[in-house]
Parts: C-alpha cells; structure tokens; sequence
C-alpha cells in the first residue's frame, strides 16, 4: 500500500520506483548560498560543457543578474539580491521563527537551543545586523522526487536516471511544451525555434539541467559543481549532501546566523523533497523559489474524478436532449 | 534604509512597471514612485520575475480545446438523432464530429515545438500525463467519428446492396456507440489537461472547470446543429443549447466561487476577463435566442453562432486568465504562503 499511495507525493526512492534495479546511490546537489561569491563560474561552466547557444545579452537592472531565470538555454543561473539592513533583520527573525518552531530540518539533534534563539536576538538588538548584504544563489533545476514535469510528459522523453535524476532525451521530445507549466518551479523551458538561428541544436525541445548524466556515467562530478571555487555548490550522495546541509545550518544557527535555513531537505513536502538541496539566508521567495512548491499531479486523482463526472453530467444533458416528444 | 554620501549622485528612481508584482496582494492599482512607498510587502519577489513558466502554448491550444469540445458535442448530437431517427441531426453531428476533431488535431500537431515528431505521442500510455491519455481518447474518437462519416455517406450510396453498402451499415451502430462513448472524456480531460499544471488559476480551478468545458461543448455543439439543421427537427438542438448554456454558466459562477479569491482574479481581470464577460453575454443571449427563436430559421442560425462564439470565449478566456496567473509572482507565493503558515500553525 505504501508503494502506491507515494507514487503521487509523499517520500520515496523515485529510482527503484521508475524500475531500476539495483540502482547506485540517489545523487544530488547542495547549494550553500552562504558561501557563494556571485562569480558566476558555474554558469559559465554549464554553458560550456552542455554546448548551450548564447540567448542574449541584455542588461535587467537586477543588480549583477543579467540572466534573469534559468529556461531552456540557462541550466544554472546566479541570483543577486542586495538588501538593507532593515530586510536583514526581518530576515534574521524570520529564520528565528522557524527555529523556535523547531523546523524539522532547521532542528539541532538535540532539539532547538534557546541560547540560539537568545543570540540571535542579541545581534539584532545590539545592532550587529551588517547594514547591506548582497544574496547570492546559484539555482538550478531542483531533480524532484516527484517531478512534476516528468509526470506530464506523454511522449515519454524525460525519465528518471539510475542516479535518481530528471533528463530530457532530445531525440524523443516532440516539444509538446506541456512540462513546462508543469514544473512548480519554473526551471524546464522549451527551447523557441524563432530566437536562433537555423541549426541551433535542438530547437524545438524542453531543456533543464541534467545534472551532467553524461558527466555521473563516467563517474566525473557535474561540471558546474567542478568549476565552483567556494564549493558553494557541492555535488555527491543525496543523503550525503542533506545531512552537511543540516550540519551546516546549524553550525549558521550557532553562531547567530538565524537567517539561515534550508529549503528542499523536508521529504514530507510537496514535491517528496528535492534532489537539489539549498542552504537560503532569507525566504524562498526572496530568491525567486516558490516557499511551499507542490507537485502537480499529486491532486491527478481528484482531477480525473471530476472529470469524470463532468463526463457523465455530459451524457445526461444529451440524453435529456433526446426525450421526450418528437418534433 | 541606510544612506550613504554616493546615494545623493542616484539618478532618480524611474517607475518599474513589474516590480511592483510581488507587492500588496492585489492592492495598488496606481503605482506610485517606489521610493515614496509604505512598506505594505506581503512578501519579497525577486525583481517581479515570474515563479512558475506559463505555458509555451499558442491560440492553437485553446483553439482544440474549443473544437474537440464541439466535435465531442457533435457526435452525441450525431448519436442522437440516429438513435431517435432524425436525420438531419444524424448527419450534421457525424460531419461536424469528424470535421472538429480533424481540426483540432492539425492545431495540436501546428502547436509543437517538433511537428514532424506528432507520433510520438503515441510512444507509449501515461496515465500520469493528461496530454497522453488525451492522444489516446483523441485517437479513438478520431477513428470512431471516422468511420461513422463513412457510414454517413454509406447511406447515400446509390445501390444500397452492394457489400460496401452493407459492410457500412454492419459498422454503424459500433461506430455510434464507439463515437459517442470517446465524446464525453474528450470533452472533458481538457479540463484536466489545463489543472494538472502549476499554473495557478488552472490548477486551482479543477473542481469546476471539467463541467464549464462539457457545458461548453453541449452548447456549442447545439449552436452548430441549430446552424445546420432545418427547424422542424432542431428541437433536441434547442433544447442542448438551453441545458448546455445553462449548465456552463452555472459550473463558472461555482468555480468562481470555490477558487481562493485571489487565483480566480485573473479569470475577471485584463483581457481573460473581457473574454470570459463576453462569453457569458453571448452564451446567454445564444441560449435564449434558441428558445424563444429556435423554430424560426434566421433566430436558430443567429442563437447558434452566438453560443459557439461563446463557447470559443470560454476556452481562450480560461487559457488567458492561466498564462496571466503564472506570469505574476503573487498568485503563485500568496496562496503558497498561506498553506505552508496554516500548517505550521496546526501541525
Ligand atoms: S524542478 Fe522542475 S524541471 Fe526540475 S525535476 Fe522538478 S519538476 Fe522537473
Ligand atoms: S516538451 Fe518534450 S519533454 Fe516536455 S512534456 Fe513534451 S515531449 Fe515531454
Ligand atoms: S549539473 Fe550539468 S547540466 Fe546541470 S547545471 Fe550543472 S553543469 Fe549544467
């Protein structure tokens, strides 16, 4: 019963439930914005490796960001937010927030610490809030446990990996477009064939990261993970990187840094949990990521009940078309 | 805010149409000069920048929405006035099944990003992925809505026992009932096709938007058949279009209802609400009009196109009011928001 009940949503290992046998270890990222210097390498270095097309060059405005969102020519993309010492410290509380609730994944072993708590609120009180900070967060397609966009395909292109991960297979896509409203965080795009020129390679086709599927079978690290001089970006075993993401939190969380928490490491969320862990300083939507995703098909049930039901009462107003008398 | 002596050399702020996105929850029609604001954030976007994709769809989408609605609509009209022997509803039906669904199909296959790939639609059976199963139900209602066409001309052959006279007449009660049983999911997964999405206002519409399409579908269909038919056998007709229109109009204002208020905003606002306004008005007006008018030939032919046009309405205004939806941050982190506060209030 367990295994059909967390088919939709729910925690489960998405590798043997796509059929692997015997598959290695789930693998994953775990993006620690904290130490991430905005340099940008991993962008470049995905780029490169994956052959993407240049899609632009424009200046947004939006401080150092002039790629704007990750889509189907930007498989990592680095977010800038500068903020304020005033948003620094809503921050600080927010994150407080969640420790004093003793967040499952902001939780130390032994249960949240009042002294943390009591740190944290001396920095603000004693005004140890910096008064400008710059965010920095490399995003990247999150390989859900339940990937909304793998669920919609119909033409059976993406598909799970051995390595538990998402990939589009160009050759088989057709570019029916429907994965990209289906992903709840907005990373796979269809790549539009009147943005480049003729022989642009797969024009046409969804894209999304593939966590370098190319790179894990010949056991090298993801290539934006290599370039990355912080290790801000850390690539390995998923339970590897959620445990030194929970590690870490705390070790922010200890030293007053409330702001600090994690985002995808909870497998009772809405998407099962995700394949790509970040460490975040202030809320989900700060960096653009939706705070509470949910996979869509996870409602797939209900909706095909509804539907079926709109498909009788169809029936029935066509039946009560035809009776009674003729003329 | 902190100020520094280089913040005095700042250009002055100009308005940023979209970065407001995030900001006060629906609030603030008139934007004023950000700098001069109050602080009303409900919550930070980044830059306004949208969440969620919208959808890569063109008119196409909505447009085979709109057509496997009316195909779907037809064939059970078709059915109908076999089964109740008029045939000119017999015939109207079957044609106009066979001519939507052809359409509609083209549209789809027009929409994708690899036309030539079409087929691998039909790579493999998802039951995950609406757009699967719809290809199937598509497929199959193709075949039978094909088929019955040929009955249909079968029985204009001029010698009526020849094989292929008789083959076709063996064929048609299966392809009747093969017609209209893949009508009714045909009309109605496209409702699921545009929820199973994170599209917000599509999503958060899947209660009521499978009995709006097939309220749509029935009355359109009508509208066809009050076009086509002569008035002395459209009664089934004007009535389809009175119970069709009626019930579409009811499920809408439902799902209005039933949706969070902010996600179903979008289905009132800018151009989706023009849309879906107008369709309303038209889908009345038709629906009357077959009533009062339906035995005359001129008020059939008028009331008729009135509900197909706002049938059509319906669909682009539905899909309009999506694309909307995704492309502002609120409607996505809003209702999250509030989910994700109210569990940890109550875990
Ligand atoms: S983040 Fe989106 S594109 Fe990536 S696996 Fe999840 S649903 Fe698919
Ligand atoms: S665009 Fe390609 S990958 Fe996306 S759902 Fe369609 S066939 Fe699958
Ligand atoms: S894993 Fe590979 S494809 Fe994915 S973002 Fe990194 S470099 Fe790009």
């Amino acid at each position: 019963m367990g295994y059909w009940t967390n088919q939709l949503s729910g925690p489960t290992n998405p590798t043997t439930d796509s059929g692997w046998d015997d598959p290695p270890a789930r693998k994953g990222f775990f993006t620690d914005t904290s130490i991430c210097i905005g340099c940008k390498a991993c962008e470049v270095a995905c780029k490169e490796w994956n052959a993407i097309p240049e899609d632009g060059l424009d200046l947004l405005g939006s401080s150092y960001d002039n790629t704007g969102s990750l889509g189907a020519s930007t498989l990592r993309q680095v977010a800038f937010i500068e903020q304020s010492g005033d948003r620094i410290a809503q921050a600080r509380e927010s994150g407080g927030r969640l420790v004093d609730l003793g967040m499952p994944a902001m939780r130390p072993a032994d249960g949240p610490s009042p002294e943390l708590v009591g740190q944290a609120a001396t920095a603000v009180a004693e005004g140890e809030v910096p008064d400008f900070r710059w965010l920095m967060s490399s995003d990247v397609c999150k390989h859900c446990t339940h990937a909304g966009c793998l669920d919609v395909c119909p033409t059976g292109a993406l598909f799970r990996t051995e390595f538990g991960t998402v990939v589009v297979q160009p050759d088989v896509c057709n570019g029916c477009g429907y994965c990209v409203p289906a992903c709840p965080f907005g990373v796979i795009e269809r790549r539009e064939q009147d943005h480049f020129e003729a022989g642009t390679p797969n024009l046409g086709v969804a894209q999304k990261c593939t966590l370098c599927y190319d790179r894990l079978t010949d056991d090298q690290t993801p290539a934006c993970a290599q370039a990355c001089p912080t290790t801000s970006i850390k690539f390995g075993d998923l339970d590897d990187m959620v445990a030194s993401a929970e590690e870490r939190v705390e070790t922010l969380h200890a030293n007053g840094y409330t702001e600090a928490r994690l985002y995808g490491t909870d497998r009772h969320d809405g998407v099962g949990g995700t394949g790509s862990v970040f460490l975040l300083l202030d809320e989900p939507e700060v960096y653009g990521l939706p705070p509470d995703p949910q996979v869509p098909t996870a409602e797939l049930p209900a909706m095909f009940r509804q539907a079926g039901l709109a498909a009788v009462a169809m029936l029935v107003m066509a039946v009560g078309a035809f009776a009674g008398r003729r003329r | 805010m902190t100020t520094n002596p280089l913040d005095a050399d700042r250009p002055p702020e100009l308005p940023r149409p979209r970065r407001g996105g995030g900001r006060g929850g629906g609030r603030g029609r008139h934007r004023r000069d950000e700098s001069l604001m109050v602080p009303d954030v409900q919550f930070e976007s980044y830059y306004g920048r949208q969440v969620v994709k919208p959808a890569p769809w063109k008119a196409d989408i909505p447009a085979y929405i709109f057509l496997g609605g009316i195909a779907g609509g037809s064939s059970l009209i078709g059915a109908g006035g076999a089964v109740t022997g008029r045939p000119a509803l017999r015939r109207t039906g079957r044609y106009a099944a066979l001519a939507g669904v052809a359409l509609g199909g083209l549209a789809l296959v027009h929409d994708l990003g690899r036309p030539e790939r079409a087929l691998n639609m039909l790579r493999t059976v998802k039951l995950t992925s609406p757009m699967s199963v719809g290809s199937w139900i598509l497929t199959a209602f193709g075949g039978f809505a094909g088929v019955s066409m040929l009955c249909e001309v079968g029985r204009s052959l001029p010698d009526q026992r020849s094989w292929l006279a008789r083959a076709l007449r063996a064929a048609e009660p299966p392809a009747t009932i093969g017609s209209a049983a893949f009508a009714l999911p045909l009309a109605s997964y496209t409702a699921v096709l545009l929820s199973d999405t994170a599209t917000p206002t599509w999503r958060e519409s899947y209660r009521g938007l499978p009995f709006v399409f097939v309220g749509s579908a029935n009355a359109a269909a009508a509208g066809l058949a009050l076009i086509t038919t002569p008035a002395d056998q459209n009664r089934p007709a004007r009535r389809l279009a009175a119970i069709g229109a009626g019930v579409e109009l009811g499920a809408a204002e439902w799902m209005h209802h039933d949706m969070h208020p902010l996600v179903a905003e979008p289905l009132r606002q800018g151009r989706a609400g023009v849309m879906l306004r107008a369709s309303r008005v038209l889908t009345t007006a038709g629906a009357l009009g077959a009533t009062l008018l339906g035995r005359n030939r001129v008020g059939a032919g008028i009331s008729g196109a009135a509900l197909i046009a706002g049938s059509a309405l319906t669909r682009f205004g539905v899909f309009e009011a999506g694309l909307a939806s995704a492309r502002d941050p609120k409607y996505t982190v809003t209702p999250q928001r509030e989910r994700r506060d109210q569990r940890r209030r109550e875990p």
